[in-house]
């Protein structure tokens, strides 16, 4: 009684085989991000100083630091969630709260899908026909930051969407039976239930937008402006770009700017991450059911 | 707190249903599908003022679909058609310009307890803030008043902010009863209402209920066919989406019935 058949003993076996199989695929997923960060924080970390944080580049590039860039990089992020999240969340309630499920309907959510999946440069080719040309915005901050936000939409839409789904929908239907409109359930129940998963998606979108070259190198930014950016329809430096343009166009760059640069531009989308994921422990904290 | 409503027939000092006034719903030719899969046909009924009236069947008679068309729920679900007449009050359903207007007059208590994602004192005050009652005094007083009419104001009046899901299963269901209250309803459906609730739970509520039936009109879809004895002034049976039958609930429990078959669900001979 109770001893281990030979089936049971092969069942452990393979369980055990499974598992180290896991660990050890999770492993190797960990040691590229622990390679990239250590070699940065190495190679970068001796630039890092205020001098670094707060200053212009000076002497083609080659010293001084990366102030306008950062203004500019939150500049863009600014603007592009400014257009991006109404947008976005207002697609993702019609989509999922009062959309009937038709053709058109399952058209339009392909169509999503599909905008997720377009390369960013070709996002840049449509930027600057359509912002800095078309609407004549020029290459600025404006042209730039729409360009993203018609790149990161797709991520505000589905993460909205996913969490509104979230939520039961026997709330709604209690709702409903009790005369509440659909708008009135949205922003009694629903909403407060969903905000959670929609800031993490928000703050998702920051993190990609602020790393992005791609779709700002030809609608805003520009490789070196002393002066920093008054206005939407200035030009501006940026992170990324500023990255790409002294490690590959700028001659004579000293190594440990650029991996300071990188330092920055990879702690700004980690500390995003970080701020997502603390969003989502509280909230998740909160919630009600 | 029985008090007569005007033209109610009255036995024993307890208002009785109306069934000398017009009926307060009159179901024509009803027919109820899902994208084409019959649910409910070819159901003629009347439910009269103060009237207990009891649905029972096995499950997929029907007996939800029907409530959902009384509500016009239909409007949420692109998949259900509504085929036939309901009136309310004399007027078509599909007559009323509003229908939220329609719906927040109609209690509706499901099978399992939907406590809102609220506080326990938010979700009796749902349905009054969305009649545009804002003073706190008043809303503290329909709460109040709900809750105990609902057998449950001496266990929670205590903790009021703290949340309605973190009620028990029986407490979570006298909740919802105590938010269909707060809608003032003319009509209360209660969709099996029991299965997620404790025997004692159970016996509360039916009195509640008992009461309740002076000042609006009980439909009551049950599963347990001991508890329409208990309640129903009259009883229909619904199977397989088709009403069967519909008498005096006393008639039916004792075999006076014109189709064997209410008997044989009633017996537990199926279902």
């Amino acid at each position: 009684m109770f001893a281990a058949t030979a089936l049971n003993r092969r069942s452990y076996r393979n369980q055990n085989v499974a598992r180290a199989v896991f660990f050890l695929m999770t492993v190797a997923l960990v040691i590229p991000v622990l390679i990239i960060v250590g070699t940065l924080v190495v190679r970068g970390g001796p630039a890092l100083s205020w001098e670094f944080l707060f200053t212009a580049p000076r002497d083609n590039m080659t010293a001084g630091g990366i102030l306008p860039a950062l203004v500019g990089t939150i500049w863009l992020v600014v603007v592009a969630l400014l257009a991006s999240v109404p947008v976005g969340v207002a697609a993702a309630l019609y989509l999922s709260e009062y959309a009937p499920d038709n053709l058109l309907t399952r058209t339009i959510n392909l169509a999503i899908i599909n905008l997720a999946g377009v390369p960013s440069i070709v996002h840049a080719l449509f930027g600057v026909g359509a912002f800095v040309y078309f609407f004549r915005f020029g290459a600025s901050i404006l042209a730039a930051s729409l360009t993203l936000a018609v790149m990161t939409l797709p991520v505000v839409i589905v993460a909205t969407r996913e969490s509104l789904q979230a939520v039961p929908q026997a709330f709604r239907e209690a709702c409903w039976n009790m005369g509440a409109t659909r708008w009135q359930t949205i922003r009694k129940v629903v909403l407060p239930n969903s905000i959670s998963g929609i800031l993490t998606g928000v703050i998702l979108e920051v993190s990609r937008t602020a790393g992005e070259t791609a779709p700002i190198m030809f609608t805003g930014a520009t490789a070196f402006v002393a002066f920093l950016p008054e206005s939407v329809f200035d030009q501006t430096m940026a992170m990324s770009y500023h990255l790409y343009y002294i490690a590959t166009q700028a001659t004579d760059v000293p190594e440990q700017l650029t991996f300071g640069v990188a330092l920055v531009l990879i702690a700004i989308v980690l500390a995003m991450n970080a701020v997502s994921i603390g969003f989502r422990v509280y909230l998740r904290g909160l919630k009600k059911w | 707190m029985v008090e007569v409503t005007p033209g109610t027939a009255v036995a024993n000092g307890v208002p009785g249903p109306a069934y000398d006034e017009p009926p307060i719903i009159e179901v024509r030719d009803l027919n109820i599908a899902y994208g084409g899969k019959t649910a409910l046909q070819g159901v003629d009924l009347d439910i009269y003022r103060h009237e207990i009236f009891g649905i029972i069947g096995p499950a997929n008679s029907g007996k939800t679909s029907f409530l959902r068309a009384l509500n016009r729920m239909d409007a949420f679900n692109t998949a259900m058609e509504v085929r036939g007449s309901i009136r309310l009050n004399g007027k078509n359903i599909n007559d009323w310009r509003n229908e939220y207007a329609l719906r927040s007059r109609i209690g509706v208590v499901f099978p399992l307890p939907v406590g809102l994602p609220l506080t326990v004192y938010e979700n009796v005050a749902f349905s009054p803030r969305l009649r545009g009652i804002r003073k706190k005094a008043e809303l503290d007083e329909v709460v109040e008043r709900c809750l105990a009419r609902a057998a449950l104001w001496d266990e929670v009046k205590d903790r009021l902010d703290s949340l309605g899901s973190l009620l028990s299963g029986g407490q979570q269901q006298r909740l919802t009863i105590a938010r269909a209250l707060s809608q003032e309803p003319e009509l209360l459906f209660l969709d099996e209402f029991s299965i997620a609730v404790d025997p004692v739970t159970t016996m509360r509520i039916e009195d509640v209920l008992k009461e309740l039936r002076s000042e609006m009109t009980i439909v009551l879809v049950t599963n347990l066919v001991q508890q329409a004895r208990r309640l129903a002034d009259r009883t229909a049976f619904f199977l397989m989406g088709e009403l069967v039958e519909i008498g005096d609930t006393e008639d039916l429990f004792e075999g006076k019935v014109t189709d064997q078959r209410t008997t044989g669900y009633i017996e537990g001979r199926y279902g």
